[in-house]
Protein backbone atom coordinates (compact mmCIF):
# COMPACT_ATOMS: atom_id res chain seq x y z
CA UNK A 1 0.00 0.00 0.00
CA UNK A 2 1.55 3.30 -0.68
CA UNK A 3 -0.60 5.44 2.71
CA UNK A 4 -0.68 2.77 4.98
CA UNK A 5 1.36 4.76 7.14
CA UNK A 6 -1.13 7.10 8.34
CA UNK A 7 -4.48 5.34 8.37
CA UNK A 8 -6.46 7.68 10.62
CA UNK A 9 -9.56 6.70 9.88
CA UNK A 10 -8.64 3.15 10.89
CA UNK A 11 -8.03 4.58 14.72
CA UNK A 12 -11.51 5.82 14.25
CA UNK A 13 -13.04 2.50 13.61
CA UNK A 14 -11.22 0.67 16.23
CA UNK A 15 -11.98 2.94 18.84
CA UNK A 16 -15.33 2.70 17.97
CA UNK A 17 -15.00 -1.08 17.90
CA UNK A 18 -13.61 -1.40 21.14
CA UNK A 19 -16.39 1.16 22.57
CA UNK A 20 -18.78 -1.08 20.87
CA UNK A 21 -17.77 -3.87 23.28
CA UNK A 22 -15.91 -5.66 20.00
CA UNK A 23 -13.25 -7.85 21.79
CA UNK A 24 -12.70 -10.57 19.40
CA UNK A 25 -10.61 -9.58 15.97
CA UNK A 26 -9.93 -12.04 13.33
CA UNK A 27 -8.53 -11.78 10.08
CA UNK A 28 -6.82 -12.34 7.31
CA UNK A 29 -3.80 -9.53 6.35
CA UNK A 30 -4.41 -6.13 3.90
CA UNK A 31 -1.96 -3.92 3.83
CA UNK A 32 -5.70 -1.49 4.11
CA UNK A 33 -6.13 -3.45 7.76
CA UNK A 34 -2.36 -2.59 8.70
CA UNK A 35 -3.31 -0.20 11.29
CA UNK A 36 -6.59 -2.35 12.64
CA UNK A 37 -4.55 -6.02 12.88
CA UNK A 38 -1.52 -4.15 15.11
CA UNK A 39 -3.56 -2.64 17.22
CA UNK A 40 -5.99 -5.24 17.86
CA UNK A 41 -2.41 -7.47 18.61
CA UNK A 42 -1.33 -4.30 20.87
CA UNK A 43 -4.78 -4.16 23.07
CA UNK A 44 -4.33 -6.80 26.47
CA UNK A 45 -8.15 -7.14 26.09
CA UNK A 46 -8.46 -8.39 22.86
CA UNK A 47 -8.36 -11.83 21.40
CA UNK A 48 -6.86 -11.53 17.88
CA UNK A 49 -7.00 -14.47 15.88
CA UNK A 50 -4.89 -14.93 12.55
CA UNK A 51 -6.78 -17.07 9.88
CA UNK A 52 -6.08 -19.72 7.43
CA UNK A 53 -8.93 -18.19 5.13
CA UNK A 54 -11.77 -15.86 5.31
CA UNK A 55 -14.56 -18.17 6.04
CA UNK A 56 -12.85 -19.40 9.57
CA UNK A 57 -13.68 -15.99 10.57
CA UNK A 58 -17.36 -16.19 9.92
CA UNK A 59 -17.79 -19.46 11.55
CA UNK A 60 -15.76 -17.97 14.74
CA UNK A 61 -18.11 -14.74 14.97
CA UNK A 62 -21.11 -17.60 15.42
CA UNK A 63 -19.00 -19.44 18.30
CA UNK A 64 -18.18 -16.03 19.73
CA UNK A 65 -22.36 -15.08 20.05
CA UNK A 66 -22.81 -18.05 21.14
CA UNK A 67 -20.48 -17.69 24.26
CA UNK A 68 -22.21 -13.87 24.59
CA UNK A 69 -19.23 -11.81 22.85
CA UNK A 70 -18.92 -9.60 19.78
CA UNK A 71 -16.22 -10.28 17.10
CA UNK A 72 -15.14 -8.40 14.09
CA UNK A 73 -14.16 -9.98 10.60
CA UNK A 74 -11.39 -8.08 8.54
CA UNK A 75 -10.71 -9.03 4.84
CA UNK A 76 -9.83 -7.89 1.71
CA UNK A 77 -12.42 -7.67 -1.13
CA UNK A 78 -10.81 -11.07 -2.57
CA UNK A 79 -11.76 -12.80 0.96
CA UNK A 80 -15.42 -12.28 0.75
CA UNK A 81 -15.59 -15.03 -2.09
CA UNK A 82 -13.98 -17.34 0.53
CA UNK A 83 -16.96 -16.95 3.00
CA UNK A 84 -19.84 -17.24 1.18
CA UNK A 85 -21.19 -20.56 1.57
CA UNK A 86 -19.84 -19.87 5.49
CA UNK A 87 -22.61 -16.97 5.63
CA UNK A 88 -25.55 -19.45 5.48
CA UNK A 89 -24.72 -20.32 8.86
CA UNK A 90 -24.80 -16.48 10.30
CA UNK A 91 -28.13 -16.14 8.24
CA UNK A 92 -29.76 -19.64 9.12
CA UNK A 93 -28.88 -18.75 12.57
CA UNK A 94 -29.54 -14.78 12.46
CA UNK A 95 -26.31 -14.49 14.15
CA UNK A 96 -24.95 -10.92 14.13
CA UNK A 97 -22.03 -10.55 12.14
CA UNK A 98 -19.60 -7.79 11.02
CA UNK A 99 -17.10 -7.81 8.71
CA UNK A 100 -14.83 -4.74 7.37
CA UNK A 101 -13.90 -5.22 3.67
CA UNK A 102 -10.74 -3.43 2.13
CA UNK A 103 -11.75 -2.95 -1.42
CA UNK A 104 -9.37 -3.99 -4.00
CA UNK A 105 -9.74 -3.71 -8.14
CA UNK A 106 -11.69 -0.48 -8.12
CA UNK A 107 -10.33 2.81 -8.27
CA UNK A 108 -6.49 2.76 -9.23
CA UNK A 109 -5.97 -0.87 -9.44
CA UNK A 110 -2.90 -2.11 -11.02
CA UNK A 111 -3.70 -5.99 -10.21
CA UNK A 112 -6.09 -7.43 -12.69
CA UNK A 113 -6.42 -10.58 -10.52
CA UNK A 114 -8.37 -8.62 -8.15
CA UNK A 115 -11.01 -6.95 -10.52
CA UNK A 116 -13.49 -10.39 -10.36
CA UNK A 117 -14.02 -9.73 -6.42
CA UNK A 118 -13.95 -6.60 -6.02
CA UNK A 119 -16.92 -5.92 -8.80
CA UNK A 120 -18.67 -9.13 -7.23
CA UNK A 121 -18.38 -8.31 -3.39
CA UNK A 122 -21.68 -6.30 -2.75
CA UNK A 123 -23.46 -8.38 -4.68
CA UNK A 124 -22.56 -11.80 -3.65
CA UNK A 125 -22.71 -10.57 0.10
CA UNK A 126 -25.99 -9.33 -0.75
CA UNK A 127 -27.61 -12.53 -2.01
CA UNK A 128 -26.47 -14.85 0.85
CA UNK A 129 -28.35 -12.11 3.07
CA UNK A 130 -25.41 -9.48 4.54
CA UNK A 131 -25.69 -5.85 4.03
CA UNK A 132 -23.59 -3.57 2.69
CA UNK A 133 -22.35 -0.20 3.88
CA UNK A 134 -19.87 1.94 2.08
CA UNK A 135 -17.10 4.40 2.97
CA UNK A 136 -15.53 6.00 0.26
CA UNK A 137 -14.15 8.91 2.20
CA UNK A 138 -12.11 9.31 5.13
CA UNK A 139 -14.44 11.75 6.31
CA UNK A 140 -17.75 9.49 6.59
CA UNK A 141 -15.76 6.80 7.71
CA UNK A 142 -16.89 7.39 11.48
CA UNK A 143 -20.67 7.90 10.43
CA UNK A 144 -20.75 4.52 8.56
CA UNK A 145 -18.70 2.36 10.95
CA UNK A 146 -20.77 3.35 13.80
CA UNK A 147 -23.92 3.00 11.67
CA UNK A 148 -22.66 -0.62 11.05
CA UNK A 149 -21.99 -1.20 14.45
CA UNK A 150 -25.70 -0.56 15.27
CA UNK A 151 -26.97 -2.76 12.41
CA UNK A 152 -24.60 -5.76 13.38
CA UNK A 153 -24.39 -5.65 17.54
CA UNK A 154 -28.05 -3.43 17.86
CA UNK A 155 -30.56 -5.28 15.64
CA UNK A 156 -28.29 -8.34 15.03
CA UNK A 157 -28.08 -8.47 11.19
CA UNK A 158 -25.36 -9.70 9.27
CA UNK A 159 -23.92 -6.42 7.68
CA UNK A 160 -20.15 -5.50 5.83
CA UNK A 161 -18.63 -2.54 6.24
CA UNK A 162 -16.69 -1.50 2.36
CA UNK A 163 -13.96 0.73 2.68
CA UNK A 164 -13.17 1.75 -0.53
CA UNK A 165 -10.07 1.56 -2.65
CA UNK A 166 -9.94 5.14 -3.16
CA UNK A 167 -10.12 5.28 0.57
CA UNK A 168 -7.01 2.87 1.06
CA UNK A 169 -5.01 3.90 -1.58
CA UNK A 170 -4.26 1.45 -4.20
CA UNK A 171 -1.01 -0.78 -3.97
CA UNK A 172 1.80 0.36 -6.58
CA UNK A 173 2.88 -2.27 -8.62
CA UNK B 1 -0.14 -43.57 7.31
CA UNK B 2 -2.68 -44.72 9.45
CA UNK B 3 -3.76 -48.28 8.85
CA UNK B 4 -5.61 -49.16 12.29
CA UNK B 5 -8.69 -51.82 11.66
CA UNK B 6 -12.20 -50.06 12.32
CA UNK B 7 -13.94 -52.18 14.51
CA UNK B 8 -15.85 -49.63 16.94
CA UNK B 9 -19.81 -48.81 15.63
CA UNK B 10 -20.57 -45.31 16.19
CA UNK B 11 -23.49 -45.49 17.90
CA UNK B 12 -22.16 -47.16 21.18
CA UNK B 13 -18.45 -45.57 20.82
CA UNK B 14 -19.31 -41.91 20.76
CA UNK B 15 -21.59 -41.97 23.82
CA UNK B 16 -19.09 -43.91 25.80
CA UNK B 17 -16.10 -41.82 24.88
CA UNK B 18 -18.09 -38.55 25.61
CA UNK B 19 -19.54 -40.20 29.00
CA UNK B 20 -21.68 -36.94 30.96
CA UNK B 21 -22.61 -34.95 28.07
CA UNK B 22 -23.51 -32.13 30.55
CA UNK B 23 -19.65 -31.59 31.54
CA UNK B 24 -19.45 -29.96 28.22
CA UNK B 25 -20.87 -26.98 25.47
CA UNK B 26 -20.59 -29.25 22.82
CA UNK B 27 -20.71 -28.17 18.81
CA UNK B 28 -21.24 -30.82 16.19
CA UNK B 29 -20.67 -30.52 12.82
CA UNK B 30 -23.22 -31.66 10.10
CA UNK B 31 -24.64 -35.03 9.32
CA UNK B 32 -23.16 -37.56 11.03
CA UNK B 33 -21.87 -35.79 13.48
CA UNK B 34 -25.12 -34.07 14.29
CA UNK B 35 -26.98 -37.15 14.28
CA UNK B 36 -24.46 -38.57 16.77
CA UNK B 37 -24.49 -36.05 19.05
CA UNK B 38 -28.39 -34.48 18.59
CA UNK B 39 -29.33 -38.72 19.82
CA UNK B 40 -27.02 -38.22 22.69
CA UNK B 41 -28.19 -35.00 24.23
CA UNK B 42 -31.41 -34.52 22.58
CA UNK B 43 -30.78 -30.84 21.59
CA UNK B 44 -30.58 -30.09 25.70
CA UNK B 45 -29.42 -26.28 25.55
CA UNK B 46 -25.83 -27.30 26.07
CA UNK B 47 -25.72 -28.48 21.84
CA UNK B 48 -25.48 -26.69 19.20
CA UNK B 49 -25.47 -28.48 16.00
CA UNK B 50 -24.74 -27.51 12.44
CA UNK B 51 -26.52 -28.61 9.78
CA UNK B 52 -24.68 -27.24 6.43
CA UNK B 53 -21.89 -24.36 6.27
CA UNK B 54 -19.42 -27.91 5.46
CA UNK B 55 -16.29 -27.06 7.96
CA UNK B 56 -17.54 -24.57 9.87
CA UNK B 57 -17.62 -26.44 12.81
CA UNK B 58 -14.49 -26.51 14.30
CA UNK B 59 -14.12 -22.66 14.04
CA UNK B 60 -17.76 -22.30 16.10
CA UNK B 61 -16.14 -24.59 18.62
CA UNK B 62 -12.96 -22.54 18.63
CA UNK B 63 -14.61 -18.81 19.23
CA UNK B 64 -16.95 -20.50 21.72
CA UNK B 65 -13.70 -21.91 23.57
CA UNK B 66 -11.82 -18.10 23.87
CA UNK B 67 -15.36 -16.52 24.99
CA UNK B 68 -15.74 -18.71 27.47
CA UNK B 69 -12.39 -20.05 28.74
CA UNK B 70 -13.92 -21.10 31.82
CA UNK B 71 -16.14 -23.88 30.50
CA UNK B 72 -14.94 -26.71 28.33
CA UNK B 73 -16.06 -26.49 24.81
CA UNK B 74 -16.05 -30.36 23.25
CA UNK B 75 -16.51 -30.19 19.04
CA UNK B 76 -17.69 -33.34 17.49
CA UNK B 77 -17.23 -34.01 13.85
CA UNK B 78 -16.34 -36.20 10.98
CA UNK B 79 -13.45 -36.92 8.49
CA UNK B 80 -15.14 -35.70 5.62
CA UNK B 81 -15.99 -31.87 7.37
CA UNK B 82 -12.53 -31.70 9.26
CA UNK B 83 -11.09 -32.65 5.48
CA UNK B 84 -12.35 -29.82 4.32
CA UNK B 85 -11.69 -27.19 7.20
CA UNK B 86 -7.51 -28.25 7.86
CA UNK B 87 -6.65 -24.81 8.05
CA UNK B 88 -8.98 -24.43 11.19
CA UNK B 89 -6.63 -27.13 12.47
CA UNK B 90 -3.27 -24.71 12.56
CA UNK B 91 -5.61 -21.49 13.67
CA UNK B 92 -6.75 -23.69 16.68
CA UNK B 93 -2.67 -24.46 17.10
CA UNK B 94 -1.98 -20.70 16.85
CA UNK B 95 -4.49 -20.22 19.21
CA UNK B 96 -4.09 -22.74 21.92
CA UNK B 97 -7.48 -22.63 24.07
CA UNK B 98 -6.64 -24.50 26.63
CA UNK B 99 -10.44 -25.69 27.31
CA UNK B 100 -11.35 -27.11 23.62
CA UNK B 101 -11.34 -30.58 22.87
CA UNK B 102 -12.15 -31.95 19.84
CA UNK B 103 -13.06 -35.85 18.61
CA UNK B 104 -12.94 -36.43 15.20
CA UNK B 105 -15.42 -39.37 13.92
CA UNK B 106 -13.44 -40.65 11.32
CA UNK B 107 -15.92 -43.73 9.23
CA UNK B 108 -13.36 -42.88 6.20
CA UNK B 109 -16.63 -42.06 4.10
CA UNK B 110 -19.04 -39.40 3.26
CA UNK B 111 -21.99 -41.68 4.93
CA UNK B 112 -24.47 -38.50 4.21
CA UNK B 113 -23.70 -38.99 -0.07
CA UNK B 114 -23.83 -42.45 -0.34
CA UNK B 115 -20.30 -43.89 1.44
CA UNK B 116 -17.71 -41.96 -0.59
CA UNK B 117 -14.56 -42.52 0.13
CA UNK B 118 -12.91 -39.69 1.87
CA UNK B 119 -8.92 -39.23 1.94
CA UNK B 120 -8.95 -40.83 5.09
CA UNK B 121 -9.18 -44.06 3.27
CA UNK B 122 -6.01 -43.06 1.56
CA UNK B 123 -4.14 -43.51 5.00
CA UNK B 124 -4.13 -39.42 5.05
CA UNK B 125 -3.77 -39.57 9.07
CA UNK B 126 -5.92 -36.38 10.96
CA UNK B 127 -4.42 -37.37 14.22
CA UNK B 128 -0.70 -36.26 12.52
CA UNK B 129 -2.39 -33.59 11.16
CA UNK B 130 -3.81 -32.23 14.33
CA UNK B 131 -0.39 -32.99 15.92
CA UNK B 132 1.44 -30.75 12.94
CA UNK B 133 -1.10 -27.89 13.47
CA UNK B 134 0.62 -27.39 17.17
CA UNK B 135 -2.27 -29.83 19.22
CA UNK B 136 -0.14 -31.81 21.38
CA UNK B 137 -2.23 -33.83 22.62
CA UNK B 138 -3.70 -36.54 20.99
CA UNK B 139 -5.30 -40.28 21.04
CA UNK B 140 -6.13 -42.37 18.09
CA UNK B 141 -9.23 -44.61 19.42
CA UNK B 142 -9.42 -48.37 17.65
CA UNK B 143 -11.10 -50.20 20.88
CA UNK B 144 -13.51 -49.65 24.00
CA UNK B 145 -10.11 -50.30 26.08
CA UNK B 146 -8.49 -46.70 24.76
CA UNK B 147 -12.14 -45.07 26.15
CA UNK B 148 -11.67 -44.48 29.70
CA UNK B 149 -8.27 -42.98 29.04
CA UNK B 150 -9.83 -40.63 25.99
CA UNK B 151 -12.88 -39.62 27.91
CA UNK B 152 -10.73 -37.83 30.87
CA UNK B 153 -8.46 -36.46 28.43
CA UNK B 154 -11.47 -34.37 26.91
CA UNK B 155 -12.09 -33.44 30.08
CA UNK B 156 -8.36 -31.86 30.81
CA UNK B 157 -7.86 -28.51 31.29
CA UNK B 158 -4.29 -27.73 29.66
CA UNK B 159 -4.71 -27.15 25.93
CA UNK B 160 -6.43 -28.33 23.50
CA UNK B 161 -6.95 -31.99 22.51
CA UNK B 162 -7.79 -33.45 19.71
CA UNK B 163 -8.58 -37.37 19.47
CA UNK B 164 -9.57 -39.49 16.60
CA UNK B 165 -12.31 -41.90 16.98
CA UNK B 166 -11.70 -44.42 14.04
CA UNK B 167 -15.39 -46.07 13.49
CA UNK B 168 -16.60 -48.61 10.65
CA UNK B 169 -19.11 -47.51 8.18
CA UNK B 170 -22.12 -48.11 9.87
CA UNK B 171 -24.93 -45.32 9.54
CA UNK B 172 -25.66 -42.95 12.49
CA UNK B 173 -28.09 -43.31 14.90
CA UNK B 174 -31.44 -42.00 13.48
CA UNK B 175 -32.35 -38.82 14.94
CA UNK B 176 -35.09 -36.14 13.82
CA UNK B 177 -33.52 -32.72 15.21
CA UNK B 178 -34.30 -29.30 15.10
CA UNK B 179 -33.09 -27.50 11.48
CA UNK B 180 -34.04 -24.07 12.90
CA UNK B 181 -30.41 -22.96 13.97
CA UNK B 182 -32.16 -19.29 15.28
CA UNK B 183 -34.21 -21.46 17.91
CA UNK B 184 -31.08 -23.61 19.05
CA UNK B 185 -28.96 -20.60 19.15
CA UNK B 186 -30.80 -18.88 21.16
CA UNK B 187 -31.58 -21.78 23.87
CA UNK B 188 -28.09 -22.10 24.32
CA UNK B 189 -27.37 -18.54 24.84
CA UNK B 190 -30.31 -18.83 27.76
CA UNK B 191 -29.00 -21.45 29.08
CA UNK B 192 -25.58 -20.29 29.13
CA UNK B 193 -25.70 -16.58 30.00
CA UNK B 194 -29.37 -16.42 30.61
CA UNK B 195 -30.22 -14.24 27.87
CA UNK B 196 -31.25 -14.39 24.56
Amino acid sequence: MSNTSGQPWAEEIYDRLRKAKVDTFCYVPDGGHKRLIVRCNEDPEVKAVPLTTEQEGVALAAGVHLGGSRSVLLMQSSGVGNCINMLSLIDIGRFPFLGIVTMRGEFGEGNPWQLNMGRAVQATLEAVGVHCLRAETAEEVAEVTQAAITMAFGAEMAVCLLLSQRLIGAKAF
Amino acid sequence: MNTAPRLLDRSRAVPLLIGKHEDFLIVAGLAGAAKDIGNLTKESPNTFLLGGAMGGAAMVAAGLAITQPDKRVLLVTGDGELLMALGSLATIGAVQPKNLAIVCVDNECYGETGDQPTHTSFGIDLKATAEACGIKTTRLVTSEAEMAEASALLRQSNGPVFVLLKVTGAPPPQYSRNWQASETKTAFRKALLGKR
